[in-house]
């Protein structure tokens, strides 16, 4: 990103407000200004409805009893559209300009557009181990998708990573697929909710390797084992596994706006009660700002009052 | 059938006509989940730049999913979707797993550009 982005002689289209990210919090943000006659621009990197596609069952969204989270994103999508809010997904930020009354940002293929306000709802991505051998196995082995992927690993022996909540339950949920499921783990103890740890312990086909840092996934065409090693012995320990499911927690997609808003140690974006970052006129929502609990509902609150203090500061000026 | 706005292969039929009818095709075969949702969207957002592409998805679970599966060029796939790009009825790419936009665009360009 150029910060120092100031060419408007290429100004295609002019918006009150710019949201960039199409998750929960952003949509909502868009259904709340196209609501309140607001031009309104969502910007999305990939696909409209963010994280919340990765949920194939959500049964605690007040007001409807069960369904998925695509199924969700198809309604506020179509919901935010049907206020005259316009959506650009699959689209690449080229440049982007926060500063001063005018906010600009460009994107590739697509041209330049401006607003008095902008509203980041970036949200995250899930975290990988950064290995070359795990971007090189993916869709060979190597998931991030206990639901989409688990029907392929029948009778298999494989592993999942990750100590967390998501980890113990999609560890669990595989043993209805796999003969045998290892979870390993960076530390020695577990960040899960006690009662999944439990369920975990008690179900004959999970094992544990504690303590470990993953080495390297090794296979050519396809995944047959996982390298890890103790993190205090140094031993090196080879599972063998045809599968091997990622779950070590998500990270802020905010690197875009670093140095262009205050972010906190671990990336994510400061915001005050308003939602209002360090720079006039720009808002975040969603799970690229800092705070303690991430759902659907906290991004679609997020989305609901950073687009209600856009309202209020686009009526002042 | 899968909820998207591309042309749906849903027999046997359709995929050999599918293949055979149309120079350069680009098939998704997967499920309404959140790894093969972004790979459908993609298709439907870069559809138009590429009209000399038949852009078509397949329901990993359907009747005609065999004509996939089956691929040589798809044995060790592990991960939906599975995306395959035909020129002149033959594979000239394969991937499993979700896919970015750029990926499949340069995949797109390599062989029907």
């Amino acid at each position: 990103m150029d910060p120092s982005y100031d060419d408007f002689d290429r100004v295609v289209s002019e918006y009150d407000v710019i949201v960039l990210g199409g998750g929960p919090a952003g949509l909502t943000a868009g259904i709340y200004l196209g609501r309140a006659k607001f031009k309104t621009l969502i910007i999305d990197t990939g696909t409209a409805g963010g994280q919340m596609i990765l949920s194939y069952h959500v049964a605690n969204y007040p007001g409807v009893e069960e369904t998925s989270g695509a199924s969700i994103a198809k309604t506020m999508r179509k919901q935010a559209q049907s206020f005259g809010c316009e959506i650009l997904t699959q689209s690449k930020v080229a440049a982007m300009q926060l500063e001063g009354e005018r906010k600009s940002v460009e994107v590739v293929g697509k041209g330049v557009f401006t607003s008095k306000v902008v509203i980041i709802a970036s949200g995250g991505v899930p975290r990988t181990l950064g290995l070359a051998s795990e971007k090189r196995l993916q869709g060979r082995g190597v998931s991030y998708c206990a639901t989409c992927d688990g029907d392929f690993f029948t009778d298999m022996e494989i592993v999942a990573i990750g100590g967390g909540n998501s980890a113990l339950e999609e560890a669990v949920a595989l043993t209805a697929y796999a003969s045998k499921v290892t979870i390993i783990h960076e530390f020695d103890h577990f960040q899960a909710e006690p009662w999944i740890v439990e369920e975990a312990k008690k179900n004959p086909k999970v094992h544990f390797l504690m303590h470990q840092e993953i080495q390297d996934f090794i296979g050519e065409k396809k995944l047959e084992k996982v390298v890890c090693t103790h993190k205090t012995s140094g031993e090196v320990t080879e599972v063998l596994a045809a599968g091997c499911f990622v779950f070590i927690g998500y990270v802020p997609k905010t690197d875009a706006f670093s140095g262009m808003v205050k972010l906190d140690e671990r990336g994510q974006i400061i915001t005050d009660e308003r939602l209002a970052t360090s720079v006039p006129g720009v808002f975040a929502a969603g799970d690229c700002r800092v705070k303690r609990y991430r759902q659907i509902t906290t991004a679609v609150a997020d989305g609901s009052i950073a687009a209600m203090a856009a309202i209020e500061e686009l009526n002042q000026s | 059938m899968l909820d998207t706005n591309l042309a749906h292969c849903e027999s046997d039929q359709e995929f050999q006509d599918l293949i055979n009818k149309h120079e350069n095709v680009m098939l998704c075969c997967g499920r309404m989940g959140p790894m093969c949702l972004p790979v459908y969207d993609i298709m439907e957002t870069v559809g138009p730049d590429y009209d000399a592409v038949k852009f078509s998805d397949m329901d990993f679970d359907g009747a005609a999913a065999s004509n996939v599966r089956q691929l040589a060029e798809v044995q060790g796939f592990m991960g939906l979707p599975f995306t395959v790009y035909f020129k002149n009825g033959q594979v000239v790419e394969a991937t499993s797993s979700i896919q970015d936009v750029d990926q499949v665009k340069s995949i797109l360009d390599k062989h029907f550009k």
